[in-house]
């Protein structure tokens, strides 16, 4: 699969799909090409991966869906939060593709990014096999209802 | 003068720099100037210490005495405990903090 | 009370052994100190002045004899035989080793209690009335509805990295005894026309460097739809709060540069997003945690009278004992406020004490009191006696509810390394002052508040009199406010004018107490004396 997308304005950092770092958890094949920035995208008809940054609005995304095969969030500072709020936001509206979490993704953000949708990472430093493992194990049961397929406790207590 | 403090990683207790090692009273500590940067650097990287920063101070009675009086607490306990102060015995101890 | 099932314990098991991990990361240098201080501040864990200082987090006030006495054991274990009772209903132990800090939530566990998300900026440890279930003016229980929250809201996978900190208090009277315009979400649980009980929002207040009050969102949230128009008031927050500025970043901020209007309109437009995401428990599960909460089993045969006999007992069972629903019970309350004593403070030997009588009057049931006191909720009268007598033998027995005695004062510069001066000696020579004086009696119902710093943790902005600390070229100095009330009278106390040293305050606070008991007419309290004369006799008064 070759990168369709044109050198745009605003293209983000690219760090490749498949970098070193890289943790995936989709059965299908990673995207190939760039993310283009959410501006970017919305001006361009044949971009298919976009990277949002803490101050885009995902919603803007949402007539869009449609063509898009990779959602980067960025996380330029593992302190904030609004990345976790735009992934649920996309997965809410129906977005099925990769939505991926790059930047400074650490192993103790993993099991809440991926309750907020996130399917892939690709953090700025490389984490520990074995932390990241326990980290996803670490949760035998939620409290919420969230972008994942998790049953809520109260719904087990009600079943 | 500046004296450098931090706290002991795993007891949380406060310390200060000796010159060779750390140590909870602030009697034993000594100048650093020109060289907080340095010591601080390698101390935590070494985790003999936990988030060190330089103070300044000024010598009181040949003992070294922080310039702040938030210091003066830190280096000597709560002063509405005096019992659970590095100087319980000493019913002097509140002037040096005040 | 509420209990957990294998799912709640599984739950802080969980976070025990997360954390355990967590410190063993951090001792090994796999964590640095800015990688590990937001995990471990979601386990109440600071590095303080002197040490760590742990945070436990007592879930709406409540707690059985059992787990007042893991405090007490905590307390001797691993801290210096004591704890310190917040103005967040929480314990605070100050000498604590990180090393030691997973095996005391490993305690803690073991009788239901945790410290999660007691700071950092997440959903905190929901605040409710201390009188919930007990009092004779409330609408219904209000803590089946903080406990819902509390379950939503740990370990809220979208809201644990908000711009900052996030208080919500939750009450169901209208008396407000728990401070709840003055969170970042205050609850009213309310009953409409139709005789229906729904929430009341109110968004934005707080106090800190820019305190407010919260303005109300919407009046009427239906209990079915009350996790869902949360979750929206968190969402909006989460994407627009500020994160340029630590000191803007909390909601309050929010709310007033959007203006209550706007930020509503957004609510409203998340929570019709949210509406079908299935964010929402189901009933059951509310009805569930209700049966908790029921009426325990009282004595309906309980006598109402009281031998008052002996002096100090009637005036302790006047001050210190409230109305209860139950014909033949009170709230009595004990009081953490020692003349010349630390607010808030207790020792592992009292907390027994504590733990016991409730364990044998009170149906094993506690609360801790925002304004640092503790609870007894249902007592019969005909025990009240045995109770005071236990109580004062253990210097717990203070009669001194709500009045100038009975002084919130956070830490200050003793034990936080925020503060800029201290809080605990103002309180101490006050409370002193005035019982050497005697005029704590004629003075009423006076509440004071001192806070050791601009954050505010004191309440300084909601004491009928209000003191701050602050730092003047390196000398404690501290500036006098009025008429600040936290109740459902709420209001923000205005500064008086310069401020005074350790010493002029005390004289300062005396000062204005003066020109109150010139100027009261018939039953007024300090605060609607004031607000009836205004700032100006006392600012007379003050400085000439």
């Amino acid at each position: 699969m070759a990168d369709q997308t044109p050198p745009a304005e605003g293209r983000g950092p690219d760090t490749g799909p498949e970098s070193d770092t890289m943790l995936r958890y989709r059965e299908d094949d990673p995207v190939a090409h760039a993310a283009v920035t959410v501006d970017a995208f919305l001006d361009q008809s044949n971009a298919a991966a976009v990277r949002v940054e803490p101050g885009d609005d995902a919603r803007e995304l949402i007539p869009h869906l449609e063509r898009l095969d990779l959602v980067e969030v960025n996380f330029p500072s593992f302190g904030d939060g609004r990345g976790y709020s735009s992934a649920r936001i996309l997965r809410e509206a129906g977005y099925d593709g990769e939505l991926r979490a790059v930047g400074d993704v650490l192993v103790d953000q993993l099991a809440y990014m991926r309750r907020c949708g996130f399917d892939a990472f690709d953090p700025d430093a490389p984490l520990d096999a074995e932390d990241v493992e326990a980290a996803f194990a670490r949760w035998p049961e939620v409290y919420q209802s969230a972008a994942d397929t998790r049953t809520p406790i109260w719904s087990k207590r009600h079943a | 003068m500046k004296l450098l403090t931090g706290n002991d990683l795993k007891t949380g207790a406060v310390t200060w720099w000796t010159g060779n090692d750390w140590s909870i009273h602030v009697e034993d500590a000594v100048d650093v100037t020109g060289q907080e940067d340095e010591i601080a650097q390698r101390e935590e990287a070494a985790r003999r210490v936990n988030v060190p920063y330089a103070i300044d101070a000024e010598m009181h009675d040949g003992s070294p005495r922080p310039a702040h009086i938030k210091d003066r607490v830190r280096a000597l306990g709560p002063t509405v405990r005096p019992d659970l102060t590095l100087k319980p015995a000493d019913p002097e101890i509140g002037q040096w903090v005040i | 009370m509420y209990a957990y099932d294998q799912y709640d314990q599984q739950m802080v098991d969980a976070r025990v052994a997360e954390f355990r991990d967590q410190a063993r990361r951090r001792l090994e240098g796999k964590l640095s100190e800015d990688q590990f201080k937001p995990l471990r501040l979601m386990n109440g864990l600071y590095l303080q002045l002197h040490a760590y200082m742990l945070r436990v987090a007592i879930p709406y006030g409540t707690l059985s004899g059992a787990q007042m006495h893991t405090l007490a054991d905590i307390a001797e274990k691993y801290d210096r035989g004591y704890g310190h009772f917040t103005t967040r209903q929480n314990i605070q132990y100050n000498w604590i080793k990180l090393e030691d800090a997973a095996d005391i939530l490993a305690d803690l566990a073991k009788v239901e209690m945790h410290a999660i998300q007691t700071s950092g900026n997440c959903i905190r440890n929901i605040s409710s009335d201390h009188f919930a279930g007990a009092a004779a003016d409330e609408v219904t229980d209000p803590r089946p509805y903080a406990e819902l929250l509390r379950q939503w809201s740990s370990f809220h996978p979208e809201f644990s990295y908000l711009p900052r900190k996030f208080k919500i208090a939750v009450i169901a009277s209208e008396q407000d005894r728990a401070a709840m315009r003055l969170h970042d979400i205050g609850i009213n649980i309310v009953r409409n026309s139709d005789g229906e009980l729904g929430a009341a929002f109110y968004v934005g207040g707080g106090m800190g460097r820019t305190p407010m009050i919260a303005p109300q969102i919407r009046d009427f949230v239906p209990l079915d739809q009350l996790v869902t128009y949360a979750e929206a008031c968190l969402r909006v927050y989460n994407r627009y709060g500020r994160r340029d500025n630590k000191y803007k970043a909390r909601i309050k901020i929010l709310v007033h540069e959007l203006g209550a209007e706007e930020y509503t309109r957004q609510v409203e437009e998340e929570f019709q997003h949210l509406l079908d995401s299935g964010v929402e428990p189901p009933f059951a599960e509310l009805e569930r945690i209700r049966t908790f909460f029921a009426d325990p089993a009282y004595d309906e045969a309980a006598p109402d009278d009281i031998d008052r006999s002996d002096p100090d007992f009637a005036l302790w069972v006047d001050r210190n004992t409230v109305a209860h629903k139950q014909d033949g019970y009170v709230s009595a309350v004990i009081s953490l406020k020692p003349v010349g004593g630390i607010p808030g403070d207790a020792t592992a030997e009292q907390m027994r004490v504590m733990a016991d009588l409730a364990t044998r009057y009170s149906f094993d049931e506690l609360r801790v009191m925002h304004t640092q006191n503790v609870v007894l909720p249902h007592v019969r009268k005909a025990d009240l006696n045995a109770i005071w007598t236990a109580l004062d033998e253990a210097g717990l027995g203070s009669p001194n509810l709500d009045t100038i005695e009975d002084i919130i004062a956070c830490p200050g510069l003793d034990y936080c390394s925020l503060a800029n001066a201290r809080s605990i000696p103002v309180a101490q020579k006050i409370a002193q002052r005035f019982a050497e004086t005697k005029k704590t009696a004629t003075l009423g119902q006076l509440k004071l508040k001192i806070s050791g710093c601009i954050n505010a943790c004191g309440h300084h902005h909601a004491g009928h009199i209000g003191i701050l600390g602050v730092d003047r070229k390196g000398v404690e100095n501290y500036q006098l406010s009025l008429g600040g009330s936290e109740a459902e009278d709420v209001s923000l106390a205005k500064i008086t004018g310069p401020g005074f040293d350790e010493d002029g305050i005390v004289d300062a606070v005396e000062t204005v107490t003066s020109v109150y008991e010139r100027e009261r007419e018939g039953e007024e309290r300090f605060l609607d004396t004031y607000r009836r004369i205004g700032m100006g006799p006392f600012k007379e008064a003050l400085y000439g």
